[in-house]
């Protein structure tokens, strides 16, 4: 075993961190924003900039790291690993989780060469930003039972129906969705497909949903009659579901849950060490949530050491997932707990500690162990897959 | 990066796992608990012609000259077997602290025999206190003529009614600074003074209460230098902590892979228990404590293998390995029912040893306050 990283590796880092410091409006630096915030804040503006900060990772050839140098990249997801683990750590906008974690290393598997050709570059630019279509009201955890239709109709599939908490749609430029294009298949997951689906087709309308945590990061999104041409479906009629499988391991595997949970954390560290002394109870939680962060960075480059060996980390991803945003959820909690009574004093109050933010990313934490798989699937996962129980 | 074993670490992963399997099976573990000596004469050679005894001593003193992280990956094995004897102290506490402080005289004098199996040491650090920091060492050793007399109790100290040799930390200077001060000797178990006592315990392990009363041992029978132990003790205890971490991943490796075997063939309501969910959370659970204390232990193993500071890496490995083998063995206890609950089950030899490890080297506060104040809060 080998737990160091090699001297380009660390050059990388020490690039980003540069980058990041010379990069980031003094403006909005104390605003701490990260991707979610952006796509959720209430500001234009903030969008604005997650934008022009993409464009700018784009031009230095930081959003195609992973891909094979074919097609731009340099073939390594330790790179783009650690670049997502620096930006989130400093909250960084202008990485887009869905087209460079998500989409990109997915039409990469499995898209055409058509497909890969159109979409990669704007992802490698910075100038497509994407979401993604597949959960509904009643289809989360249970995807496959899904219900929004897809049918074929010449040279297009016709898409009808919901879907929901699909985070940055109103921002987005370009979607995936996953359909049913056979409702009589059985097992249902054999009726599914997967497109890619132009954000300017008419026919979608989306209202926002404000969350607990006050941000309206996810939408809920209407389809009618929406027209895809026949070239966006990937991986073939009624194989979307094993597209989606797919996609949802690199999506597990790309959130850079160390670099947000260890950056929460250290606000609290550097907040208790200025207000000392503090509750032993409180010390020996800190220091138990140190380790469960670099447990959290250790399962996390397990699974990219995995990736870069070209093995698909499954129940790995899985496990990188739940175990990091549930870390992340009690270092928030415990970051209110540091602040006592000033843990409920939010963004504005003269009185606030840390800008406010410590109460919203409390409150933000509890979709942590929600989105992207609930906590309980990702057991089931682990469970099924990682120690083979049967169903 | 690199998350795998070498071609090598897998055959001694391997061979280990064989090994055992054969030479080591439950009924010998349990007969070995309540036996004096605690281990079989036989097994002890085989350990030293496979080589084990020897694995990280290095070629010129008659071993083998694997690394520490190697070292690791062997009592991994024995963690999953539950194997008895005097490998930790003798191999891990003995052999570590000669070569990290050892004279060459020393080291050509014991280290050969230790590799061939014919010498048994253990280390005398712990006292009624129970302490692992400084200072809990409370033994005195005074000078006279040449020789030092060591006056005090050591508690905990495993394996000596069978050690030829005990390594004791004494305090041999007193500054008020309990990290200063501190000597260790290599004192000949025979020699006059010494009364050992075995524990009575959890495990049935050998730990013992060894009184020291005006126990003679010449000058030269320090190890390293006069008042410096202290430094010393801090490397041989970060290792020892990360060998202790590395028996229990084993441990709770093997207790994962029972329950999972049990899951899939108990059946109740016409399904086996481990189509449940309340059953798949928990193994679930089990999996993310065990990977989380396997990769803390290797990476704190590597850190010390390739010779970087480990403390923290240490602290936090400890920390966990003590909580979460408990945790993985009293999950795995509710898992199995009242079958696992019965003393002739293999599951309390880890229940018990869970219990037993959580204490060594600092339970998991202890670590933890190391953590906290390394953190500056």
């Amino acid at each position: 075993m080998d737990f160091a990283f090699t001297p380009e590796e660390e050059a990388f880092r020490k690039e980003v961190r540069e980058f990041v410091d010379r990069e980031f409006p003094p403006k909005w630096r104390e605003h701490a924003l990260d991707f979610f915030s952006n796509a959720g804040g209430p500001y234009d503006e903030q969008w604005s900039l997650h934008r022009a900060m993409a464009k700018k990772l784009g031009a230095k050839g930081w959003l195609s790291l992973a891909w094979p140098k074919e097609y731009g990249g340099r073939n390594s997801m330790l790179l783009q690993h650690i670049l997502a683990e620096e930006l989130s750590y400093y909250r960084f906008p202008g990485l887009d989780p869905f087209g460079v974690g998500m989409l990109a290393p997915m039409l990469l598997k499995s898209g055409n060469e058509e497909q890969k050709k159109r979409h990669l570059p704007g992802i490698a630019k910075g100038e497509t930003m994407w979401c993604e279509f597949l959960s509904e009201r009643d289809a989360g955890s249970d995807l496959a039972s899904l219900q929004t239709r897809a049918v074929e109709d010449g040279d297009y599939f016709v898409i009808n129906g919901q879907k929901c908490w699909t985070t940055a749609a109103h921002r987005a430029d370009w979607g995936f969705i996953i359909a049913r294009t056979d409702p009589e298949a059985v097992p249902n997951y054999r009726g599914l497909s997967f497109f890619l689906l132009d954000m300017k087709t008419p026919g979608i309308s989306i209202i926002p949903i404000a969350n607990m945590a006050g941000e309206s990061e996810f939408n809920e999104v209407f389809f009618d009659n929406v027209r895809v041409p026949k070239e966006n479906l990937v991986g073939g009629k009624n194989r979307g579901w094993f597209v989606v499988m797919g996609v949802l391991d690199f999506e597990r595997s790309c959130i850079p849950a160390y670099g947000i949970a260890r950056r929460n954390l250290d606000d609290a560290l550097e907040y208790a060490r200025k207000t000392k002394p503090i509750a032993s109870a409180l010390r020996n939680r800190l220091a138990e949530l140190i380790v469960e962060c670099e447990i959290t960075r250790l399962v996390h480059y397990r699974a990219i050491w995995m990736l870069d060996k070209g093995l698909i980390p499954n129940y790995e991803a899985a496990m990188t997932k739940v175990y990091g945003l549930e870390v992340n959820q009690r270092v928030t909690a415990t970051v209110c707990q540091v602040l006592g009574h000033y843990g409920v004093l939010t963004e504005g109050s003269k009185w606030a500690p840390l800008d406010g933010q410590a109460p919203s990313r409390y409150l933000r934490s509890i979709g942590n162990t929600l989105e992207a798989g609930s906590s309980e699937v990702d057991r089931i996962v682990i469970a099924q897959r990682g120690l083979g129980l049967p169903r | 990066m690199d998350f795998s074993l070498t071609e090598e670490q897998e055959m001694l992963r391997k061979a280990a796992r064989d090994f055992l399997a054969t030479e080591c099976p439950k009924k010998l573990v349990r007969e070995m608990a309540k036996d004096e000596r605690g281990y079989p004469l036989e097994l002890w050679q085989k350990l030293s012609e496979v080589g084990w005894l020897g694995l990280i001593i290095p070629e010129e003193y008659g071993g083998s000259g694997a690394s520490f992280f190697d070292l690791v990956v062997l009592l991994e094995e024995m963690g999953r077997a539950c194997l008895p004897g005097p490998f930790f102290s003798t191999v891990v506490l003995g052999g570590v602290t000669i070569l990290e402080t050892g004279s060459d005289e020393q080291k050509q004098e014991l280290l050969p025999k230790l590799a061939q199996g014919k010498l048994l040491l253990t280390l005398a650090l712990t006292e009624p206190s129970a302490r692992y920091s400084a200072d809990g060492i409370q033994t005195k050793a005074v000078q006279e003529n040449g020789s030092f007399l060591i006056q005090g109790t050591k508690l905990f100290v495993p394996d000596a009614h069978v050690s030829d040799y005990l390594i004791c930390a004494a305090r041999t200077k007193e500054t008020g600074i309990p990290e200063e001060g501190v000597t260790l000797f290599l004192v000949d178990a025979k020699s006059p003074g010494i009364n050992c006592t075995l524990l009575e315990t959890v495990v049935g392990d050998k730990q013992c209460e060894v009184t020291f009363d005006n126990v003679k041992v010449p000058r030269q029978n320090i190890l390293g230098k006069l008042n410096e132990g202290w430094s010393v003790l801090e490397k041989v205890l970060e290792k020892a902590t990360v060998a202790q971490c590395a028996e229990m991943v084993g441990g709770a490796k093997q207790v994962l892979e029972m329950t999972v075997d049990y899951a899939k063939q108990r059946v109740v309501f016409g399904h086996p228990i481990g189509s449940f969910e309340a059953i798949q959370f928990n193994c679930a659970d089990m999996l993310i404590d065990i990977d989380g204390c396997s990769f803390i232990t290797y990476e704190a193993a590597w850190r010390l293998s390739e010779g970087l500071p480990a403390t923290q890496e240490v602290a936090m490995a400890k920390a966990w390995a003590s909580e979460k083998f408990r945790r993985v063995a009293t999950i795995s206890h509710q898992i199995h029912g009242a079958i696992g609950f019965c003393e002739d089950h293999d599951l309390p030899l880890y229940f018990k040893r869970a219990k037993t490890w959580e204490v060594n080297f600092g339970d998991a506060n202890f670590h933890l306050d190391k953590i906290a104040t390394m953190a500056g809060i």
